[in-house]
């Protein structure tokens, strides 16, 4: 598919390419209603195998709700109803036999503020391994528990201290933390919603580099309101407007020369 | 800077100065009226306290009268003591110090001045060791009320005789004891290991006391596993729906219905329809049970949306089921709370009186209850039935039972306090 120059401002319909050839993730026309509210307008876009898809736009246009349909978190608010398709891999997760619980499981997510459990940092980790039973004994969850605060870059500054409570981490270790809990239970595909929102810069540097390498193992999506992030840690980049999805494409293209006027505005600075 | 922005700054400046004294001033205010209002609020509970105390620690004493009893073979039946005639070794002893007592009336006033406990008191003496019998003992023997309001300063000793409870006779006689050192007030044992009595100087607490602990424990056993069960099903699994808006309203509607309304509940349901023994703890804590339920929903709700909802999201998120989130993250942090709204409910429940009147639990009962389905009382019914009493021995003994009451409620609270520091975890 070839990307179509310069639409209208009027023009709400998604620009770019959607597909991508190796998809982990593909939604069609997903529309999501608050009540009577449509905060999401017939999305369709895929998320391709070992890469990382940034969702950008200006406050309240979507991006997380979006992010938060593709493991089910908005079941857990009342009057959200979602229609449309979302696959991941071959299943539709929309459909009625599928069980949310292990869903999450291959769907991780890590939130905008860190939270850990009000517990120590090693319970903190082991607890998604425990509950699914994905370790048999104490030996295999200490090695869970090592192997995940490795990956997320935190072992060396709290190996000495596993039995302490992860709240008392700073906000940057508790972020690693969540991300290593969620890493934990070898999800598919990692969900970000704002991970660094709460951060300094040096602790968001961290994070980022962290994305950067989970990558060869993780498909992994995050919302962010740093355009530098997005440009830093994507390949893929979608912007949305909203509700809409107005445009998506490789990272460089959708920063470098947008085809939609929207999104030039906005990555130019013009609103947002 | 230009002029007029100097001009500017300084105005501000001086508008705002001028609004601090005002500000202060409103603050000082607040602070004063606070600190009225908590000064107010000690010194009526110090007056309360001052009271109760004051009028009831005397009860904790009781006037005890030395008799120099022979437990006569004779008088004695050594397989059934309880058939043997105790009565008449008190008369005898009392006889015996006061032989020139003659006459039916005045022996009469004489042997009123025991109390009818001494011959109860003989008898298990006797029950307890047989050996006693054929011999001659000092025994220490309760006296009368109006001999124990004598000694403790509450009746006259002046004043016409008629207007007294003791005549002048009862009182000479009562002078010779205390010349020979024959009476003395000691500790009243009887007092928190009797039940209740007729007779002032052998009424108890342990009775009502009891009661108030089988019927709190059902409650305590019922009300928060189905006040917890509720709140949680509530909160974090019902669908908003109109009908769960329904429920909710009525458990708020039910926390103000007067406690009476409870009471006449439990008599038409309990005992009336289901056939409960009346008077019994087992009903009591039903009642008591349906009347704390809404307190404890209500607060154990609040206290889990008090819970982060991050904290839910995070348990979410790595696949918890919904159980799994409540039990292992949010339960931990709302139960400091939830034990919070417990024991204020269960403070109420120690309180209430009214329902427990309807359903017969303010019945004369004299035995130690010893089970949930016989007859007992509770000690704010004990304290209605004694304030309600003419005796005025039992005024001392109604503000005892006051105190007794408020220290089971200081520990009941403290223990709650105690297990609320040790759930209470950050997050």
């Amino acid at each position: 598919m070839r990307p179509v120059k310069k639409y209208g401002s009027e023009h709400r319909g998604t620009v770019g390419v959607i597909t991508s050839e190796n998809p982990r993730m593909t939604c069609r026309n997903v529309n999501v209603y608050y009540g009577d509210k449509h905060a999401i307008l017939d999305v369709s876009i895929d998320i391709g195998r070992n890469e990382v898809i940034a969702m950008i736009g200006p406050s309240g246009c979507g991006k997380s709700t979006f992010l938060r349909c593709l493991n089910r978190m908005n079941d857990t608010i009342d009057s959200c109803r979602v229609t449309g398709e979302i696959f991941l891999d071959d299943q539709n997760i929309y459909d009625k036999k599928i069980d949310v619980v292990p869903l999450r499981a291959q769907v991780g997510m890590v939130f905008q503020k860190p939270n850990p459990f009000p517990k120590s940092i090693y319970d903190n980790v082991a607890y998604g391994p425990k509950i699914h039973g994905l370790v048999q004994n104490k030996v295999e969850q200490d090695e869970v528990v090592e192997t995940s605060l490795k990956k997320a870059g935190l072992w060396e500054e709290v190996k000495d201290r596993l039995a302490h409570p992860g709240t008392g981490l700073s906000g940057g270790q508790q972020q690693r933390l969540c991300i290593a809990r969620t890493i934990a239970v070898n999800p598919e595909v990692i969900l970000m919603d704002e991970p660094c929102s709460a951060l300094d810069p040096i602790a968001t540097a961290k994070i980022e580099e962290l994305i950067d390498e989970l990558r060869a193992h993780y498909t992994i999506a995050i919302v962010t309101h740093s355009m530098q992030q997005a440009a830093r840690v994507s390949q893929r980049t979608a912007y949305f407007h909203l509700g809409d999805l107005i445009e998506v494409g490789e990272t460089k293209q959708i920063f470098t020369n947008p085809s939609h006027r929207l999104t030039e505005d906005y990555i130019t600075g013009r609103f947002g | 800077m230009s002029d007029i922005d100097m001009d500017k700054t300084n105005k501000t400046i001086d508008t705002v100065k001028r609004g601090l004294a005002r500000r202060y001033a409103a603050e000082r205010r607040f602070r004063l009226f606070g600190l009225i209002a908590i000064v107010i609020s000690l010194s009526f509970l110090v007056l309360l306290f001052g009271t109760v105390i004051s009028k009831g620690y005397s009860a904790f004493q009781q006037t005890f009268v030395q008799l120099e009893v022979t437990f006569d073979r004779a008088m004695i039946d050594r397989d059934n003591p309880a058939n043997s005639d105790f009565g008449g070794l008190v008369k005898a002893a009392m006889g015996r110090e006061f032989p020139e007592v003659s006459g039916r009336k005045d022996k009469r006033k004489l042997n009123g001045l025991v109390s009818t406990g001494a011959v109860y008191q003989l008898q298990d003496m006797v029950s307890t060791d047989p050996g006693l019998i054929g011999t001659t003992n000092l025994v220490w023997v309760p006296a009368d009320d109006d001999v124990d309001m004598l000694m403790k300063g509450h009746a006259k000793r002046t004043g016409a005789e008629s207007d007294r409870r003791l005549d002048d006779q009862q009182l000479a006689w009562i002078g010779k004891w205390e010349q020979e050192g024959k009476i003395r007030k000691q500790f009243n044992r009887a007092f928190f290991t009797s039940g209740d009595s007729r007779e002032p100087e052998l009424a108890g607490i342990w009775g009502a006391f009891v009661g108030t602990i089988l019927t709190l424990a059902l409650t305590l056993a019922l009300s928060f596993p189905i006040g917890i069960s509720a709140s949680i099903y509530l909160e974090e699994f019902a669908p908003r729906n109109r009908f769960v808006d329904l429920v909710e309203v009525n458990i708020n509607n039910l926390a103000a219905v007067p406690s009476i309304v409870f009471g006449l509940l439990g008599l038409a349901v309990f005992i009336n329809f289901f056939h409960l023994p009346r008077s019994s703890p087992l009903v009591g804590g039903l009642v008591l049970t349906l009347m704390t339920l809404p307190t404890i929903i209500i607060a154990s709700r609040a206290s889990l949306q008090s819970v982060p909802p991050s904290i839910r999201e995070a348990a979410l998120g790595i696949g918890a089921s919904k159980m799994q989130m409540v039990n292992h993250h949010v339960l931990p942090l709302a139960l400091p709370g939830m034990l919070t709204g417990t024991i204020i409910g269960m403070a109420r429940a120690l309180g209430e009186t009214a329902p427990l009147l309807m359903i017969g639990m303010v019945a004369f009962i004299v035995d130690i209850p010893d089970s949930f389905v016989t007859p007992a009382t509770a000690l704010p019914v004990q304290i209605f039935l004694w304030a309600d009493s003419p005796e005025r021995a039992f005024v001392e003994r109604t503000s005892a039972a006051i105190l007794v009451l408020l220290a089971f409620l200081v520990v009941m609270n403290s223990l709650a306090v105690i297990l609320r520091n040790r759930f209470e975890r950050r997050w």
